[in-house]
């Protein structure tokens, strides 16, 4: 497609490659993996859990080890988590899966290897050019303008605004956070992350209204250029205690919690391959990092492999010393 | 009560005045429902909270248990399973090493291919071989350009790999399903007393939502294709075991009664003559158990399969319409593909010719090729695995024309959408939830009572009791809404369509080749784009249960009339029936049977649905199932997904009932 034959775009690269593997494996010879049978790591289907479960496996096969990769459903991992059909997952999200994660190291069967360093956010989002039909935003209080709710209005919802909010199962208390700050808009469920986006998307293009559940790590905020809303900051009180925050009678007047995105793996997998549970505990990934490479996945269409690979190659400083039990 | 006497007065054979009563007292109480739930006391217009059985918990922690601690003697009852689950992964592992992995040796980042797998080249070509050598000399040429065209696509777009990955599960998967099929098919014919039940446990094995089993199914098989395996046979194996005991219960008893004065064996008897004749029907049953197959490739993906699914499902998230779209196409091409190929098998067996009778050599063709084949591929590589470089893709123009029709016809859709979400959907939808469920569930009884008598009416009423006990009510009133609807309007569009369909060859070739694409092209890829123009919510949820379910009403219409005996029109012609009589008389009777498994198959798919519809944002039982699914709670999962089954079999049962009723009245068989 590029007009120059396969073989000559792709033999550079070839040798290149080549070129690193040897003179990292020659390194990595003097490390012998505890054991040869293959690690297996649970991926899913969204771009930074393959994008990090590619570093992690590339770095694991740069020690010897055997790697492969198991396609996983988010929720339904567990199973497979504590019956060791997969050893590690890389992005365990508390916002959707902290319960499930809890119950699931409780079992004594899952370990919690640890923050990745990323935080989720999410939050009401809204495209810029919003801006000029609700001119008081990103301050939340302008949202109570019953103005301010017809210009994000369907037909199904008019006069109130219609907000887009996750899966029912995300949770996120927007019906309680609409009716605790008096906003003139009516919480509407996507069935999956796909539709959301699919929603925004369409709107986007047609410059239509739209406020919607917008989370990060994730490609759209940084294909669409928009703003969260700005809620007053989530503190624990302001879920439990009706007292906290301007509102005295109801709980949820504030904004989203920020969470941890997390790694896990199988408990028994530890004697097996200690030092490589040494190197995913190790491993840090910050929301500044994978943002770029989830870019190039996602809006400049390279692969996961490209991608996870050039940055291992490019981040040997970075990594070398998760791997410090194998002596690199 | 009322209802008694008139019970009583159609026992003494009076029939029509009781019925029309019953009908007049059911639409009196639809009517006044406003009202009779201002009169009733609250307990009995909503079901109450305390009154619910839990039923979900329990289910949910003894299903645990058994995974996690119950045992025989030594053995927990998971390590059994799972052994079991790795006797059935062998032939899996075997399939993919062949097609699709090759062998490897060495480690960590060393790991080479030492033997490859079977090289597209090599593919295509062996693939064409065999369709020659199953088509024989009249189908064989159309089948084998099909077959290459197909597999052309999956190699050009660079999917061939992940292609072989689903092939070897939906291969497997079908195999399994096909052959359990005709063996519980054919023993429920043999045996009548286990007919009923065995038509009951396949309407809830295909109803009760794939994700309410998903967690259960995980315990105890563990992670990987074998699971995956299961959940495939558990939803494709229903329209095998109906097509099978539909066919063999139309074998005409003379046909059998003559091979038996031949002096042929049981065995015999059953191989050579029954399943012959029966063939049409199992030819149906065998193309909608591969469409089954095929259907479940991006749910099993989720669940360690793989393959073409989860590069559809990784698409879909980036909302690269246009690369879900094109996976999609390469799941058709495998469906059509294997359908075809079954079918002309299954034509080949029948027919008894032997397949040397076309006089080539295709054994020693096939070896000679392949070694050709895989030699060229080690040569020059781009024979093995088509390179990235010169992959086609068309992604861009969908998603360009997707956008397009986005912001040009953006305006007309939404007005249309919003006008059916506002003056139809939401009254229906409100009226219903707002019915009190005793009433409800009256009614059903009266229902089943009408239509098959005492019996029945307690059955679907206890059914309907299931649901209110177990606190599903709502939701489950929500998928009523939405499936009614849905089944409606796919048999207001696709029975004619079947019937006008019908009268040409080519005709039904084009519309098949449309109802396989609208069967198995993963539902999330035209969703979507339904969805970035009807917003989510449950405008999105009908067209995505319509799209789906209009395929087994324009099918099973299409196959009915035409399959009517051509004697039996020539012989109308004869007398001079007019296109109505002969309609009314002749072609309606014969296509009955046939038609009535379709409305069965309608509902059953529009059902099958609700799972899909939980994604576009509905509140129904599929929602349930889905968040009962992401809060690892296998118990809610299950006992939604029975009430999910209980509202399918309540339709069926009565839709079954009446329609025997009709038939006997009109004398036609049923």
């Amino acid at each position: 497609m590029t007009g120059r034959p396969f073989w000559k775009t792709c033999m550079p690269k070839l040798l290149v490659s080549l070129a690193a593997a040897t003179a990292i494996s020659s390194a990595a010879q003097a490390f012998e993996p505890e054991s040869n049978d293959p690690i297996i790591i649970g991926t899913f289907n969204w771009s930074s859990a393959m994008i990090n479960s590619e570093i992690a496996g590339i770095i694991l096969q740069k020690l010897g080890y055997t790697v492969e990769y198991l396609p996983m459903d988010d929720s339904a991992r567990y199973p497979g988590f504590e019956a060791g059909d997969a050893t590690f997952a890389l992005e365990t999200w508390a916002t959707t899966q902290k319960i499930n994660l809890e119950t699931s190291v409780a079992t004594g069967k899952v370990l919690d290897l640890g923050e990745t360093g990323m935080q989720a956010k999410e939050e009401w989002w809204y495209p810029i050019y919003m801006k000029e039909a609700c001119p008081g935003l990103p301050n939340w209080e302008a949202l109570k303008d019953p103005k301010c709710g017809e210009a994000f209005a369907a037909p199904e919802t008019a006069p109130k605004g219609r907000y887009l909010s996750g899966p029912v199962d995300w949770g996120g208390g927007d019906v309680e956070r609409v009716a605790a700050l008096g906003l003139p808009f009516e919480v509407v469920n996507a069935g999956t992350d796909a539709g959301m986006f699919a929603e925004l998307q369409a709107a986007y293009e047609r410059k239509a209204p739209i406020m919607m559940w917008v989370y990060a790590p994730h490609w759209a905020p940084a294909k669409f250029e928009g703003e969260w809303v700005d809620f007053p900051d989530y503190e624990d009180a302001c879920y439990t205690d009706p007292a906290w925050g301007g509102n005295p009678d109801a709980t949820h007047d504030c904004g989203k919690p920020e969470g941890w995105i997390k790694k896990m793996g199988w408990a028994e997998g530890e004697k097996k391959w200690p030092c490589a549970y040494e190197v995913v505990r190790n491993f840090k990934m910050d929301n500044a990092t994978i943002q770029p490479l989830i870019g190039a996945v996602d809006l400049d269409g390279k692969t996961v492999t490209e991608v996870a690979q050039g940055w291992v190659d490019a981040n040997e400083a970075v990594w070398k010393p998760w791997a410090a039990c194998a002596g690199l | 009560m009322a209802l008694a006497e008139t019970g009583r007065m159609g026992g003494m054979g009076w029939r029509v005045a009781p019925t029309q009563m019953a009908l007049m007292a059911a639409v009196l109480a639809l009517a006044a429902s406003p009202v009779l739930a201002g009169m009733l006391p609250a307990a009995l217009v909503d079901y109450p909270k305390q009154a619910v059985i839990g039923l979900a918990a329990f289910t949910g922690s003894w299903l645990t248990w058994l995974a996690r601690e119950a045992a025989i003697g030594p053995l927990r009852i998971a390590e059994i399973t799972r052994g079991l689950a790795n006797v059935v992964e062998a032939p899996i592992a075997l399939l993919n090493t062949l097609f699709a992995e090759g062998i490897q040796a060495g480690r960590g980042d060393q790991v080479r291919t030492v033997v490859p797998p079977l090289s597209w080249l090599a593919g295509i070509g062996l693939a064409a071989l065999l369709a020659h050598m199953v088509g024989g000399r009249q189908a064989g040429p159309k089948l084998v350009a099909l077959i290459v065209v197909g597999l052309l696509y999956i190699v050009l777009f660079g999917f061939w790999t992940d292609a072989m990955f689903t092939l070897t599960n939906v291969i497997i998967s079908a195999v399994a399903a096909i052959a359990l099929g005709i063996w519980i098919g054919t023993k429920a014919v043999t045996h009548p007393r286990i007919a009923a039940p065995v038509e009951g446990l396949m309407n809830v094995m295909q109803t009760v939502p794939v994700f309410s089993y998903l967690v259960p199914t995980l315990l105890f098989l563990g992670y990987g294709p074998s699971a995956a395996l299961v959940a495939t046979v558990i939803y494709a194996l229903p329209p095998m075991v109906h097509a099978t005991m539909l066919g063999l219960r139309g074998v005409p008893p003379e046909v059998v009664e003559f091979g038996r004065m031949a002096g042929a064996s049981p065995r015999a008897l059953f191989w050579k003559i029954r399943l012959p004749v029966a063939l049409p029907q199992l030819a149906i049953g065998i193309n909608q158990t591969i469409m089954a197959c095929l259907n479940m490739v991006v749910i099993a993906s989720m669940i360690g399969a793989g393959g073409l699914g989860f590069l559809v499902l990784t698409a879909l998230r980036k909302l690269d319409i246009g690369g879900a779209l094109q996976a999609g196409i390469a799941i058709v091409v495998l469906a059509v593909i294997l359908d075809r190929l079954s079918l002309a098998a299954a034509r080949l067996a029948a027919s008894g010719t032997r397949i040397r009778s076309t006089g080539i050599p295709h054994g020693r063709l096939a070896l000679g090729w392949f070694a050709l084949a895989s030699i060229a591929a080690l040569l020059l590589p781009a024979f093995q695995s088509w390179p990235k470089e010169l992959t086609l893709t068309t992604a861009p123009f969908w998603n360009g024309l997707v956008s397009w029709i986005n912001i040009h016809w953006f305006e007309p859709l939404d007005a249309f959408r919003s006008f059916t979400l506002i003056h139809i959907m939401n009254p229906v939808k409100a009226y219903l939830l707002d019915l009190p469920w005793t009433l409800v569930i009256a009614l059903v009884m009266l229902g089943g009572w009408m239509a098959g008598g005492a019996r029945l009416g307690l059955t679907v009423g206890a059914m309907a009791l299931f649901i209110a006990a177990t606190g599903f009510w709502d939701p489950a009133v929500t998928s009523v809404y939405l499936v009614g609807l849905g089944t409606l309007l796919s048999l207001i569009i696709g029975l004619p369509f079947g019937y006008v369909v019908s009268r040409r060859q080519s005709w039904r070739d084009a519309a098949s080749l449309v109802l396989d694409t609208l069967q198995t092209l993963p539902t999330l890829v035209y969703l979507l784009p339904a969805v970035m123009v009807f917003r989510n919510g449950d405008f999105s949820a009908l067209v995505a249960i319509v799209s789906y379910a209009i395929a087994p009403a324009v099918r099973y219409s299409m196959h009915a009339f035409a399959g009517v005996p051509a004697e039996r029109l020539e012989l109308a012609a004869m007398v001079g029936a007019s296109r109505w009589q002969t309609f009314k008389w002749v072609r309606l009777p014969a296509a009955f049977p046939t038609l009535l498994l379709g409305l069965n198959q309608t509902i059953m798919l529009a059902i099958a649905m609700l799972v899909i519809t939980a994604l576009v944002g509905t509140r129904d039982l599929g929602q349930q199932v889905f968040i009962a699914l992401s809060r690892a709670k296998p118990g809610d999962g299950i006992i939604a997904g029975l009430c999910v089954a209980a509202i399918a079999l309540i339709a069926d049962m009565c839709l079954k009932a009446w329609a025997r009723r009709a038939a006997a009245r009109n004398g036609v068989e049923a």
